[in-house]
């Protein structure tokens, strides 16, 4: 492939967020570097290309970089148009898609975070609202798939599914860490069948790190936010020096 | 052609955001003013996740959330484009909105602070307006290029909001010194017809904003 078409990634294998650009390159078909970034020594080419936040993910194409998950999904969309579209050709569709993708990424992911960084009454608290939000995510998809049932396969996935699936494609060791079962079938049953539908696609599941890898990360998350000393966390210069940063991918 | 119907409020950024980018497409539409305070039926029922303005009723479908809202009055009036047509120059617009999205909260820190706060929110908020003159803006006229564009609707509280917002907070953060690029685009901004034309009344925002001042700072006083 000639250099300018060459397309890098830039990531870090526990990352939702990268996992969400991988999982997009894969169903387009597009061949792709992956570059694993040390986030605690960042690279100097990550901070060349992302010098606003210095974070990953990191789309690099014909010599330019693409930043912000959300952003690069949108990129590739653009793009690749060969191969499945990641969002529907309706304005008023993409409008809903963005809308939910929008409440997954501001109202569900930040408390779940929460929850996993808390204890006590604060998490209890935490884990009341995305309950909440989860029951408004469930009516949404009521309307969004409008009485039909949602089929996803490597072919159909399409930004919204990736978003979710970056946040609960991890919901068994959700689960196992802290104790709570955010999908519930009984609670939940369209997106129960819904995140049950997207972890048996073949490309998530190959992406998908192993259940004690995963119970590992938010094992780690917690302690780092709850017991940092005990997490094995050193500061060094106001940086969490960890081992987590530097265990390889599977 | 379906009936466009916006409802909005005055005061709100985001609500001009929307009118910026229909009057420019040349889209008419029934603006249906709302009060925080009391919100109508209709909103709650176009917008009942959120329950905010500005909800874009279009034949009928309600589209909430104002940056899905440019997004859509891009895509559903093609005349005029907003956005670049290179999808490599569109993510540099989405990158910059969303930055601006994000850290709006920070850079008008300084309008819910006060003393040793606000000046550590003057320093945050100067850090942020050097990091959107410098790499988002650079050396162009408008965040869109040559002409305005979603990003420069997306940034267009900093050329008429937050001088509001200095003036009741009694800082100066966005001064034509420190940021000569910014401070230019601002009056490229406001030359704009459809911008000109499309402001809030000044002294009313500041009646407004002085108001919700003196209700954040209560507050404050209030935990302290």
């Amino acid at each position: 492939m000639a250099e300018e078409n060459k397309v890098k990634l830039h990531g870090m294998w526990a990352s939702p967020y990268v996992k969400r650009v991988e999982i997009a390159l894969k169903i387009k078909g597009i061949p792709y570097e992956f570059v694993e970034e040390d986030l605690v020594n960042k690279s100097q080419l990550l901070l060349q290309y992302n010098p606003v936040h210095k974070k990953v993910p990191v789309l690099i194409h014909n010599g330019k970089s693409i930043c912000e998950s959300l952003v690069i999904l949108e990129y590739i969309d653009e793009t690749w148009k060969n191969g499945p579209p990641l969002l529907p050709q309706d304005p008023y569709k993409r409008a809903k898609v963005r809308f939910w993708t929008s409440f997954v990424e501001k109202e569900l992911l930040e408390n779940v975070l929460l929850v996993v960084r808390s204890e006590g009454e604060a998490q209890e608290k935490a884990i009341k609202v995305v309950f909440e939000k989860l029951k408004l995510l469930e009516e949404g998809l009521k309307d969004l798939f409008q009485g039909e049932t949602h089929h996803i396969d490597g072919e159909n996935m399409g930004i919204l599914d990736i978003v979710l699936c970056s946040l609960f494609g991890a919901h068994k060791a959700q689960e196992e860490v802290l104790g709570v079962k955010f999908i519930d079938p009984e609670k939940f049953p369209l997106l129960s069948s819904w995140v049950t539908a997207f972890t048996e696609v073949a490309v998530v599941k190959a992406l998908q790190p192993p259940h004690e890898k995963l119970v590992m990360v938010y094992q780690f998350l917690r302690q780092k936010a709850l017991r940092p000393s005990a997490a094995g966390v050193e500061v060094k210069e106001g940086v969490y020096v960890t081992s987590l940063s530097r265990s390889s991918p599977f | 052609m379906a009936e466009v119907k916006l409802l909005g409020f005055w005061a709100s950024p985001f609500s001009d955001r929307v009118i910026w980018a229909l009057k420019l497409k040349g889209v008419n539409y029934e603006y249906v003013e709302e009060d925080p305070h009391n919100k109508t039926q209709l909103l709650l029922q176009h917008n009942p996740v959120h329950k905010k303005v500005p909800v874009l009723i279009h034949g009928g479908k309600s589209i909430p959330e104002s940056s899905i809202i440019l997004e859509y009055i891009e895509e559903t009036w093609p005349q005029n484009p907003l956005l670049p047509q290179d999808a490599y120059q569109r993510a540099m617009a989405r990158f910059w909105i969303k930055f601006g999205e994000e850290k709006m909260a920070t850079i008008c820190a300084v309008f819910r602070t006060a003393g040793v706060e606000q000046e550590k929110a003057i320093q945050e908020a100067t850090k942020l307006l050097k990091i959107i003159e410098e790499q988002g803006l650079g050396d162009k006229m408008f965040f869109g290029g040559d002409g305005i564009g979603l990003g420069d609707i997306a940034f267009g509280w900093l050329a008429y909001l937050y001088e509001v917002v200095e003036k009741v907070s009694a800082v100066k953060v966005l001064d034509a010194d420190t940021f000569p690029q910014l401070h230019a685009w601002i009056q490229n901004l406001k030359e704009v017809p459809v911008v000109k034309e499309n402001l809030p009344d000044h002294q009313k925002l500041v009646g407004h904003l002085k108001r919700r001042r003196e209700t954040h700072l209560a507050l404050l006083n209030c935990h302290n």
